[in-house]
């Protein structure tokens, strides 16, 4: 439940930046949201709809790149997905430390409409 | 005629929760109160924790912000033990945000001491909002299981004190406890890992030494 004001938020990212660039409608919003951002990006998209009536995004797609968590060995450096129950490197047996990689929670982009001849 | 075009946001979102969790730390800064976000399952004896704590803070002064769904079985425990406290009931959220720690806080003159704030038991989202803390005083026990780093990584990870709670019972339960180790050092190498049972009120020595250190700290 503690999507619905972030889903609140994106919208009126969104809108601020549509009018910055004198748009009509917001046509798609190209989120990224990590797993481990704490927002569930399916929760994100049932909400979207709903308060995005009556905004400039009400026919807005929201188009959702999900990123998968990834650890870096203290041995090796290298970055790996972790296994279930485990936060060993599968390249090397070294231990993974957490990383930022799957905290990411912004808007990437937004498409606009906008009418003919205005920049 | 109408075109499309696409503009770069590249903008974090945050909710006013940070804003104000920034503020409302500021503002305890100010008044030389040490904050600590509790955080634990439910059941893990998180109340029962910080009675211990509080029994043993000598002349520093405890305050209690209580995060429950319902009820106030908690505070009303810790204001017949004479404690200022504060209940906050969500009615179904599953974690304390920062506008209503703020509101919360100008319940109490706040001034010279540490306060507490016990969120609503669950291991997920309280790891995940600031809340205005200074710190965050992560509570597990044996009879949980040691796989719980595993399984709720960002908690242990965030944590800055761990405390192991009911250890009396490591006899009857199967705690594993260099597999429960293991998890949090590969996720926290800083926060240290103390053993207490309420039961025989055995075990809190180092955490009040911690909150010392902490509050200390914080009134420089």
């Amino acid at each position: 439940m503690h999507e619905y004001p972030i889903t609140v938020r994106i919208i009126k990212i969104a809108e601020d930046h549509a009018r910055k660039h004198d748009a009509t409608a917001v046509k798609k919003i190209n989120l990224v949201v990590g797993d481990y951002s704490g927002y569930v990006a399916s929760s994100i998209e049932l909400y979207f709809e709903i308060i995005a009536a009556d905004t400039l995004c009400a026919t807005a797609k929201l188009d959702i790149t999900r990123i998968r968590p990834e650890l870096q060995c203290t041995n090796c450096n290298k970055n790996f997905l972790r296994e279930p129950f485990s936060f060993t490197c599968p390249l090397c047996g070294g231990e993974g430390r957490p990383t930022k990689i799957g905290r990411e929670f912004y808007i990437k982009s937004i498409e606009i409409e906008q009418n003919e001849g205005e920049a | 005629m109408s075109e499309n075009k696409t503009v770069e946001v590249m903008e974090a979102i945050y909710d006013k929760n940070e804003e104000v969790a920034k503020l409302t730390n500021a503002d305890f800064t100010n008044k030389g109160i040490l904050a600590i976000n509790v955080i634990g399952a439910p059941g893990v004896g998180k109340t029962s924790v910080l009675c211990q704590i509080i029994k043993r803070l000598g002349p520093v002064k405890p305050y209690v912000i209580e995060g429950d769904i319902e009820a106030d079985y908690d505070t009303k425990l810790l204001q017949a033990l004479g404690v200022e406290a504060v209940q906050i009931n969500t009615g179904g959220a599953c974690h304390l945000d920062s506008p209503l720690i703020a509101e919360a806080a100008q319940e109490f003159t706040l001034q010279e001491g540490i306060l507490f704030i016990e969120n609503i038991g669950n291991l997920v989202c309280p790891a995940e909002f600031m809340i205005g803390e200074h710190a965050k005083l992560l509570i597990t026990n044996v009879t949980e299981g040691s796989d719980k780093p595993y399984k709720y990584p960002l908690a242990f990870e965030k944590a800055d004190l761990i405390v192991i709670n009911k250890v009396d019972l490591l006899s009857y339960v199967d705690f594993d406890e260099e597999f429960f180790m293991a998890g949090v050092r590969a996720l926290n190498k800083m926060a240290p890992v103390v053993k207490v049972s309420c039961k025989n009120e055995e075990g809190f020595e180092e955490i009040i030494k911690w909150l010392e250190n902490k509050h200390a700290s914080v009134k420089k």
